[in-house]
């Protein structure tokens, strides 16, 4: 994972997995930091969870007994003067339960990685889970990208977001936002 | 050549698990997402990546011994977690390539 935009779809799969119906997935760089935030309404995670988040021998997975995916964020977030914060309330404790995970990475750090292609990570998520409604917004010095599937929704109606004109288009949409903001900054 | 005959060739340090296990191979690697789909079961993993990520990333591939190379401290908790996981760990002032000579040179000599 020598890319950023890879840990955002691994921390999206957790909320995901968390049975989330929304989530929202932030990026800005538009300062001298780049953070970034998935927040979702999934069923959140106790205080006892949260806590053990950064040990990699904890997972709620079943099928092997090692989970790196905070582990490696947290690493690579603090070798370039960042960190992860991590917010959960689980759903025993309140009905506006979900989970926020906001990590930080000094975008001039000689250990920063790339941020990569986080179009297709988008469409990546959004095939994969087409009911889901994904809000993405992304900051950056010269303009902001955004796309929501609740939005996109209520045009389409009935037509499932996956269907691959669907995906063709907001492929197409959001490469078209980046080359504004492209053309933008060269100016 | 088994841990213990690389501990002796290489001048390493053993710090904790197996000695009596056969090496089949060196991987060098510090990104351990990377080293998490390349380290190979029963290899030497050398790596200066001396934290506890780097013993789940063990955990999962099962590498013969993993090396903490150019001298980078390894605190008591990675030591811990190495040992109640059955994970292989030594020691070494030198670098991966000077490691990798001398392994090199060391199976050449057995041969």
């Amino acid at each position: 994972m020598d890319e950023l935009s890879l840990y955002v779809l691994d921390i999206t799969m957790n909320s995901v997995r968390a049975g989330a119906d929304t989530i929202g997935i932030t990026l800005d760089e538009a300062g001298k930091w780049l953070d970034f935030s998935v927040s979702d309404n999934g069923c959140g995670m106790t205080e006892e969870q949260v806590k053990r988040l950064s040990d990699p021998f904890f997972t709620t997975r079943k099928t092997r007994k090692v989970g790196l995916g905070i582990p490696f964020l947290t690493m690579l977030a603090e070798m370039t003067g960042g960190f992860v914060r991590i917010t959960s309330v689980h759903e025993s404790v309140s009905d506006d339960h979900g989970t926020t995970t906001y990590a930080r990475f000094g975008r001039n750090h000689i250990d920063f990685i790339p941020l990569g292609d986080m179009v297709e990570t988008v469409l990546t998520l959004i095939q994969g889970s087409p009911d889901i409604n994904f809000t993405y917004t992304h900051k950056t010095e010269s303009g902001t990208v955004s796309l929501s599937c609740e939005e996109l929704r209520a045009i389409l109606e009935d037509v499932p977001l996956n269907e691959p004109e669907v995906l063709a288009w907001i492929r197409e949409n959001l490469r078209e936002q980046y080359a504004a903001l492209a053309s933008e900054s060269n100016r | 050549m088994t841990v213990n005959e690389a501990v002796t060739a290489l001048g390493l340090t053993l710090l904790c698990g197996d000695g009596d296990r056969e090496i089949t191979g060196v991987y060098v690697g510090d990104l351990l997402s990377r080293c998490m789909s390349r380290v190979e079961e029963g290899c030497l993993w050398i790596t200066i990546m001396s934290n506890i990520n780097a013993v789940a990333v063990a955990a999962l591939t099962d590498p013969a011994c993993i090396i903490f190379a150019e001298d980078v401290e390894v605190e008591d908790e990675v030591l811990q977690r190495a040992r109640s996981n059955d994970i292989t760990i030594a020691q070494s002032t030198q670098d991966a390539y000077a490691l990798c000579v001398a392994y090199h040179n060391a199976c050449g000599d057995l041969s």
